[in-house]
């Protein structure tokens, strides 16, 4: 069964970008534009991993990321917050929500996928 | 030698005697040696109040009234120990504000008022006036009766000869010397310490004249007072002097004669001026309040001995009792006796005469002259205190020659006591004002006013009038019928009042209307805060004790150079110099000439004018260079500090605490401010640093999977790419208006405003957009075609405006079923244009945000369209900077319509 990750993203070229990365891990990949298509996705199928953008119209990634975590059902999701403003307080924001980790954009590609691969307990490709 | 010559030869060098007193008295001032920082000087001169009147007046008032002489005497002895609190008073007022007369006092009481200043020095010429004559009429009296019977030897019932010239030229004299001694130096209250020489000498004069003549008729005529008075009561009709019964008009009139006494020792102005002006210590007052009492009692003692004793030797009662006291030592062949009482008289008549005219010369030049002339502002451009001492010694001129003439058309037909009363009874018209001025602070300045005024016309119509109708100056009908045969209006029995004789009656009508009228007025009136001030300086001046806190509070702006110029003009440049020196360096300030003058010096300045113009003038000279308000918070303060220290010091707590709210809730609100600025420039930054990061974050994926796949195919490649150099633009896009956005809003844009034709603006940004309209296939009708828009804009800018609003509808609207257009706009307002969309609309509670910065209606149809959410806010600061107006109008699911207006008038580049 292959890894199931969710891309959260309402910038649509970097949900492209996000998607071309983890297709090319091999990964299985659904992409959504906003909060609410989210949990929509979550609750139709619980993916392994989310990458999920913390501005977005509708739910932002924090409300999203305290929704997921309220369910007990969902507690395994991995969960890493994109996020374009840059300051600690933010990052600090989505760890308290129950983020496993964050990434900041602009993001390494490579860093992105290590962190993605290392939380899923999978050998450095 | 002829008694032709001696007497005028006498008369002038007992005048070169008091010149030379004066002038020794005046050169010790100057050297700093004072002469008359004296008790005794100024109990002497003090007795100026015994003129002519006193020294022949009141043995013939005796010699008809017999106790009813005493009234004049018994006023001053009463009034004697009130002195320490009434004058102390009005001597520390006068001290604290520079007041140098009777008329700037009152003035200055109440608000520094031109007006009743100007009145009252009026009413005091017109109430003086006739006290002046009396003088003159005395000494030419006294000479020619003098010359007469010594001349032709002693003939009984021969009318004493009034020669014409002898007073015109005593009253030159006079003046001469009041010119001399009065009008030396500007500043008035600098004191005339070689004239108050002068008079104290002449009371010693007059004083030793008057005994000798008293000691030779009551010893050398007679066996002493026994003698004297016994065959005095011997005879049935001088026993009747003894009484009561004498006293024309009775106990009424023997009480409102001490009354009127009472008042003119402290309101006549010659009185004022020697003890209030020229006082030099206010604790010679202790010594002067029983001193001159005895000096009083000394000079009436033989009154009445040498009244009984002339009534006795001229029983035919042919001779003038006026003229007793010169009379019996001639009738004895004492010529050289006479003489003395001759010179005593001239003593006594000189030294009133000279005084009151320097009074008088100060009020009229500083009350009534300088107010007119201060009106026309060209005059003082040059050095004025020149001419201030012209006009003053015109004035001195004047007053005697119109003295002489009232004597020449008056005096002749009048006794000298009935004339002096007159001027007693104008001058207790100053009394309610100044006695409640300085005691009751609610006295105003319009009661003040209507009070004298009142008293004044009263005044006139039960004395002034009467008097010359009694001289035929008047029809006889005016006192018998009452003017117009209004009987009720008889100027001796108002409104039908009969009970008292015609002084009395005066005194009872003038003081009670005057005194209702002022007070009436006061109860009612609302005073303005310089009354207010004023009063509260008069009423407490011992309160304050030497914190010299006594000045009106000047707030308004003056160089300390401006200040010295205009004190300069009235007290010569010389003067002006060393007084500001001298006060400056006094309280060690530091101020350059160019400085702005503190507070204190205006108000030294103010004082310094006030004694030589006076107080209302001086306040009108300083509010002409003071620019700015009169009065600040502080002067309000000070009132009330001395309305009642309580009140003051909790009104001051109230307000300190009222002003620390004030400045709490300004603090909070600054602080409010500034914490809304700074969250909003935090959220600012963190939206372009989330705008920036957004397309950055999409470039460098990207361009790294390009880096990482070599293997990619070109098709995917080349999208790719696309993708980089698409979020490339945006940020470049992003990076312009944000720097735009920034240029605007601190100002540092430049704008080009010329003539513009908004329908080429509409069609230059219409090409613009073409190529995104095209790749949307949304259509753009320009409905604006050639309507001429005329107005004065920034080209560019206004291009950038519509470019933004067509870009932003094109990027809602539908691709294929989108419609754009572009219409005119043409109202009172302005002209402008309308961007209409068939787009979805926004919703209500966003429409007022979408000018907000990075304000996007997040909606996946604006996914992917160029715009950085700052264009629209450029367009409303753009429009804004034309001084137009930016606002959409929109229905949700219909589209929306962004208008914008501009006027068409010309806006400044």
């Amino acid at each position: 069964m292959p890894v199931e990750i969710l891309i959260v993203d309402d910038a649509p070229n970097i949900a492209l970008s996000l998607e071309f990365l983890m297709k090319k891990e091999g990964f299985s990949v659904r992409s959504v534009g906003d909060g609410e298509e989210a949990l929509k996705a979550v609750a139709e199928k619980v993916p392994d991993l989310i990458l999920l953008d913390v501005m977005m119209p509708k739910r932002n990634g924090y409300e999203v990321c305290q929704a997921i975590r309220a369910r007990a059902e969902w507690q395994t999701v991995r969960i890493i917050m994109l996020t374009a403003k840059g300051r600690e307080v933010e990052q600090e924001r989505g760890l308290a929500m129950g983020a496993d980790d964050y990434v900041a954009k602009p993001f390494s590609t490579r860093d992105l996928v290590q962190k993605v691969r290392d939380m899923l307990g999978l050998p450095t490709g | 030698m002829s008694w032709q010559w001696i007497a005028p030869l006498v008369s002038v060098a007992y005048l070169g005697v008091l010149f030379a007193l004066a002038y020794y008295g005046d050169l010790r001032a100057a050297q700093g040696r004072s002469l008359v920082n004296n008790a005794t000087v100024y109990t002497l001169s003090i007795a100026v109040y015994c003129t002519s009147w006193t020294y022949y007046g009141s043995v013939g008032r005796a010699a008809v009234s017999g106790v009813g002489f005493l009234p004049i005497f018994l006023g001053p002895l009463l009034m004697a120990p009130l002195w320490w609190f009434v004058l102390g008073k009005m001597i520390a007022i006068a001290n604290a504000s520079h007041i140098t007369s009777i008329a700037d006092f009152i003035a200055s009481r109440y608000g520094k008022s031109p007006v009743l200043g100007g009145m009252v020095t009026l009413f005091v010429i017109i109430g003086v006036m006739p006290y002046i004559a009396l003088q003159l009429k005395a000494v030419a009296v006294s000479m020619d009766v003098l010359v007469d019977h010594l001349g032709a030897g002693l003939a009984l019932g021969d009318p004493p000869f009034l020669s014409n010239n002898t007073a015109l030229y005593v009253a030159i004299l006079m003046a001469l010397f009041a010119i001399l001694f009065g009008t030396r130096h500007l500043d008035a209250s600098e004191r005339h310490e070689g004239m108050v020489m002068a008079i104290a000498f002449e009371s010693l004069v007059k004083l030793g004249a008057f005994l000798s003549v008293g000691l030779f008729v009551t010893f050398g005529l007679f066996d002493g007072f026994g003698d004297l008075f016994g065959r005095a009561m011997a005879d049935p009709a001088l026993r009747r002097l003894m009484t009561f019964d004498a006293v024309p008009g009775g106990y009424a009139s023997w009480f409102s004669m001490t009354f009127l006494a009472m008042m003119a020792i402290l309101f006549l102005p010659r009185q004022f001026q020697v003890l209030v002006v020229e006082n030099f210590n206010k604790n010679h007052i202790r010594q002067a309040s029983w001193f001159f009492p005895l000096y009083l009692l000394a000079i009436n003692l033989f009154v009445l001995p040498i009244a009984l004793a002339g009534r006795l030797i001229f029983a035919n009662g042919a001779m003038d009792p006026d003229t007793f006291v010169l009379t019996l030592p001639i009738q004895a062949g004492q010529h050289w006796l006479a003489l003395l009482v001759y010179v005593g008289g001239l003593s006594a008549a000189t030294g009133m005469v000279i005084v009151e005219t320097i009074a008088l010369s100060t009020m009229v030049s500083n009350d009534l002259i300088l107010p007119l002339l201060l009106r026309f502002r060209t005059v003082f451009r040059d050095d004025l205190s020149g001419m201030i001492l012209s006009i003053r010694r015109g004035v001195i001129l004047g007053l005697l020659l119109l003295g002489y003439l009232y004597f020449r058309l008056i005096g002749e037909s009048q006794t000298l006591v009935s004339i002096g009363i007159v001027s007693f009874a104008a001058v207790a018209q100053f009394a309610p004002a100044i006695l409640l001025g300085i005691y009751w602070p609610g006295a105003s300045r319009r009661g003040a006013m209507g009070g004298i005024l009142i008293g004044f016309l009263v005044w006139s119509h039960t004395l002034l009038l009467p008097s010359f109708a009694k001289s035929g100056w008047l029809a006889g009908s005016f006192l018998t019928d009452g003017p117009w045969g209004q009987a009720w209006l008889k100027p001796e029995a108002l409104f039908g009042l009969t009970l008292f004789d015609p002084i009395t009656h005066s005194v009872f009508w003038s003081l009670l209307a005057n005194m209702g009228v002022l007070v009436f007025i006061s109860l009612f009136d609302r005073q303005t805060t310089v009354e207010q001030i004023q009063a509260m300086h008069f009423v407490n001046v011992f309160d304050k004790g030497g914190k010299g806190g006594n000045e009106y509070v000047w707030s308004g702006f003056v160089s300390v150079v401006d200040l010295k110029r205009l004190v300069a003009r009235f007290i010569g440049p010389m003067q002006a110099e060393r007084d500001f020196a001298h006060y400056i360096h006094k309280r060690r300030l530091e101020l350059e000439d160019n400085a702005q003058a503190p507070a204190r010096l205006v108000a030294f300045a103010e004082k310094r004018l006030t004694g030589a113009i006076g107080s209302a003038s001086a306040r009108v000279m300083i509010s002409s260079v003071v620019i700015g308000e009169e009065l600040d918070l502080r002067g309000v303060m000070r009132l009330l500090d001395e309305t009642s220290q309580v009140i003051e010091y909790s009104q001051r707590l109230e307000q300190k605490s009222r002003q620390l709210e004030a400045a709490t809730r300004q603090l909070q609100e600054a602080n409010e401010r500034l914490q809304e600025l700074d969250r909003m420039k935090d959220e600012f930054i963190s939206t372009v640093s989330h705008e920036l990061r957004t397309p950055l974050a999409a470039i460098r994926a990207f361009s790294e999977i390009l880096r990482d796949n070599a293997e990619l195919e070109a098709s995917e490649r080349q999208k790719f790419t696309e993708i980089i150099i698409k979020e490339a633009e945006r940020l470049t896009r992003l990076v312009n208006q944000t720097l735009d956005l920034a240029k605007i809003e601190s100002g540092k844009m430049e704008w080009h405003i010329s003539e513009v034709n908004l329908a080429h603006i509409a069609q230059e940004a219409i090409d613009a957009t073409k190529q995104l309209f095209d790749n949307k296939s949304v259509q753009l009708v320009n409905k604006v075609d050639d309507h001429d828009l005329m107005l004065q804009a920034d080209r560019d800018k206004m291009i950038q405006v519509v470019i933004n609003l067509l870009s932003n509808a094109v990027k809602f609207c539908d691709a294929t079923t989108g419609l754009v257009e572009i219409h005119w706009q043409d109202t009172e307002e302005g002209v402008g244009l309308a961007v209409v969309d068939n787009g979805p609309g926004i919703p209500l509670e966003d429409i007022n945000k979408v000018f907000d910065k990075f304000h996007q209606v997040r909606d996946s149809a604006a996914d992917f369209l160029p715009g950085s959410g700052l264009g629209l806010t450029i367009c409303h600061r753009i429009i804004e900077r034309h001084r137009g107006r930016i606002w959409v109008e929109s229905v949700v699911g219909q589209g929306s319509s962004f208008i914008f207006l501009l006027p068409r008038g010309v806006v400044e580049g």
